[in-house]
């Protein structure tokens, strides 16, 4: 199955060889941050977590969407999803490995990563974090490929990967549960100190993460002709405006309880992330509330049919939706989490040039990563002969 | 594949003696650490700052200047700064509990700002690698060769106390002092409440520089010095309604 990934049109170099010169790039700058520390990031003593862990927590959300398509899929029995879950499963493990990369480049001592192993310590979320990360990565990888050799071959999907489909379900749940609660368990973090932030990053997951993936599939139908099929896109952009709905739903419900009780410390943040603190940080609040009208624009285009259905709009909302979800779930997430400081104080933090290098690096070793795996899923599915038109 | 049978319960049985022989060693090295006899005892440590007697960023500065020599705490200009000990406002230092009214005095006044060494640390609830610890006495301490530096330790810290080293520190040292280790790039660090020189039965490098505005002993210990100031003064502590128990008392 491997070898698929030799046999290419130039495009496919091209974009292979694109993706690994931005790899390498980021990696001599990687190399610079590992001499220099992390001075070389726009983070502070206060502000101690930015850009990298914020990308981190989006992409898990994203690893999270494959349950989307699995769900119904599996309990449901709606087949429709069944032509494109590799597809699914394999971003999912795009997803996992951007997640640790970011994590591990965010280290300050990242050759002691495997302390987290050798000392394991159940009362870390971050324990458990790196646990569940490993766990799905393995199951995605596991589930993908054996179905995908299965398929591609025309025998039986075996029982026990049925069953670890089953746990892959749960399992996509409880990554990003575990991820909210590295966040909403800190004392004293006014922002992130919410029982609804796990139930708002699995609405912001569900809905940004089958994003990515239509508008990925969208793409691949352009590349390869290979169409995910009418009802894939209909019932996947259906799913995709519900969660946004609950998405922005659940953060009226943070902005009620923080300026309806009146209580300085929930509404602080929001306040500082929205409209700064006397003239500070002034371009994330630009971001904020262009995030806002991205989120109105594009529940608007999605939860109406008419628009939802119209292929030359459909892509244009799921980018901006996109977008939205990255603001709210990234750097305002992150910079309103730390500002305030402990002490009542607001500090401005700006990734620097630096940092989205290597950002940008980690995030082509995730498009190299998916487009190797889906070329092999594409080929595999040639072979076996699946139509890759659809007449419907 | 009977020779490869044997091969294999030659590697099991030189792998479960070599594990044995590990475990063994283990232990014996466990069981030679002793504490020094004329370390410090106590079953809980916390501090207690008379505000009144320590005021101005003059009363202050020999107490941070003798507790940042010591430790080889680099002297790092903000944002990155590296502090164990460091004063601020009470507006900032008691953020959650902001007063309008405050009385000229307090107002005026700059607090000690250091680790809580809470009873309850979040920052050791949430460390992924066990090496930020509670110790029997009462301390919360770091151990740098096993931090990992991922910072979910200041994240969790409500009191601000801890610092990253955004790069390498020690160019920044003025005056080293070699009895102490300095520390490196990309680790936690923050006040230790001198575990070092309570075991050799030295008070805290603060504490011994304040002229006795600082007190130090055992919260358990009825008779113990901080125990006596607490049951005659009124204290306040840092955000005690989060639910650390902080160990550092303020007499204002």
């Amino acid at each position: 199955m491997v070898e698929k990934v030799l046999k290419g049109s130039p495009k496919y170099y091209i974009w292979l060889l694109f993706l690994l010169a931005i790899i390498g790039y980021a990696f001599i700058v990687y190399v610079f941050q590992l001499i220099y520390g992390l001075q070389m990031t726009g983070l502070t003593r206060n502000t101690s977590w930015g850009f990298y862990i914020a990308q981190f927590t989006y992409l898990v959300g994203v690893a999270a969407a494959a349950v989307m398509l699995v769900l119904p899929a599996t309990f449901h029995h709606y087949h429709p999803y069944h032509r494109v879950i590799v597809f699914a499963e394999f971003l999912a493990i795009g997803a996992v490995i951007m997640c640790m990369l970011f994590i591990v480049v965010d280290m300050g001592q990242p050759q002691r990563v495997l302390n987290i192993i050798l000392h394991p310590t159940p009362n870390s979320v971050m324990f458990w974090d790196a646990t569940v990360l490993c766990g799905y990565l393995l199951l995605n990888a596991v589930i993908g490929w054996t179905s995908l050799e299965h398929e591609s071959r025309h025998v039986p999907v075996p029982r026990w990967v049925k069953v670890l489909v089953v746990v892959s379900i749960f399992w996509a749940f409880s990554i990003h549960t575990v991820t909210a609660f590295l966040y909403a368990g800190l004392p004293g973090r006014h922002y992130w100190l919410s029982a609804i932030m796990a139930a708002r990053f699995l609405a912001s997951a569900f809905c940004a993460g089958p994003s990515i993936l239509l508008l990925s599939l969208l793409l691949l139908k352009r590349l390869s002709g290979f169409d995910p099929g009418k009802s894939v896109v209909k019932s996947l952009s259906i799913t995709i405006a519900y969660a946004m709905g609950l998405n922005m739903f659940f953060y009226v419900l943070e902005l009620f309880t923080a300026f309806y009780s009146g209580i300085p410390g929930h509404a602080h943040p929001i306040v500082f992330i929205f409209n700064g603190h006397e003239g500070l940080n002034v371009w994330l609040n630009g971001w904020m509330w262009f995030a806002v009208v991205l989120a109105f624009a594009s529940i608007f285009l999605l939860a109406i049919p008419k628009f939802r259905n119209n292929m030359k709009i459909l892509p244009w909302a799921l980018v901006m939706l996109i977008i939205a979800s990255w603001i709210d779930k990234g750097l305002g997430l992150l910079i309103g989490g730390f500002s305030p400081t402990p002490y009542e104080t607001y500090e401005v933090y700006t990734p620097t040039f630096w940092e989205i290098s290597i950002g940008l690096g980690i995030f082509a070793v995730g498009a190299l990563v998916v487009t190797l795996l889906w070329k092999i899923a594409l080929e595999m599915k040639r072979e076996g002969g699946e139509p890759f038109e659809l007449a419907e | 594949m009977n020779s490869s049978r044997r091969y294999f319960l030659k590697v099991a049985g030189l792998s479960t003696f070599a594990l044995a022989a590990g475990a063994a060693r283990a232990e014996a090295a466990e069981a030679s650490y002793e504490a020094y006899p004329e370390g410090l005892k106590a079953h809980r440590w916390a501090m207690v700052i008379d505000t009144r007697r320590i005021q101005t960023p003059e009363d202050m500065r020999p107490i941070v200047e003798a507790c940042h020599k010591v430790h080889n705490v680099p002297d790092i200009p903000a944002p990155r700064e590296i502090k164990w000990i460091w004063d601020d406002t009470f507006e900032h230092a008691f953020a959650n509990d902001p007063d309008p009214m405050l009385p000229e005095n307090i107002e005026n006044r700059r607090f000690f700002l250091l680790c809580n060494h809470c009873t309850n640390p979040s920052c050791v609830r949430v460390c992924p690698a066990g090496a930020t610890y509670k110790t029997a006495d009462g301390l919360v301490a770091i151990d740098y060769h096993r931090c990992v530096g991922c910072r979910f330790c200041m994240a969790a810290c409500p009191y601000g106390s801890r610092s990253f080293n955004f790069q390498d520190p020690r160019p920044f040292i003025k005056d080293l002092n070699p009895a102490y280790p300095t520390r490196m790039r990309g680790v936690v660090e923050k006040c230790t409440f001198c575990a070092e020189r309570l075991e050799k039965g030295l008070m805290p490098a603060c504490v011994e520089a304040s002229n006795g505005a600082i007190m130090f002993g055992d919260l358990n210990d009825p008779n113990s010095i901080v125990r006596r100031v607490l049951s005659k003064n009124f204290s306040i502590r840092r955000k005690p309604e989060l639910g650390t128990d902080p160990g550092v008392y303020y007499i204002i």
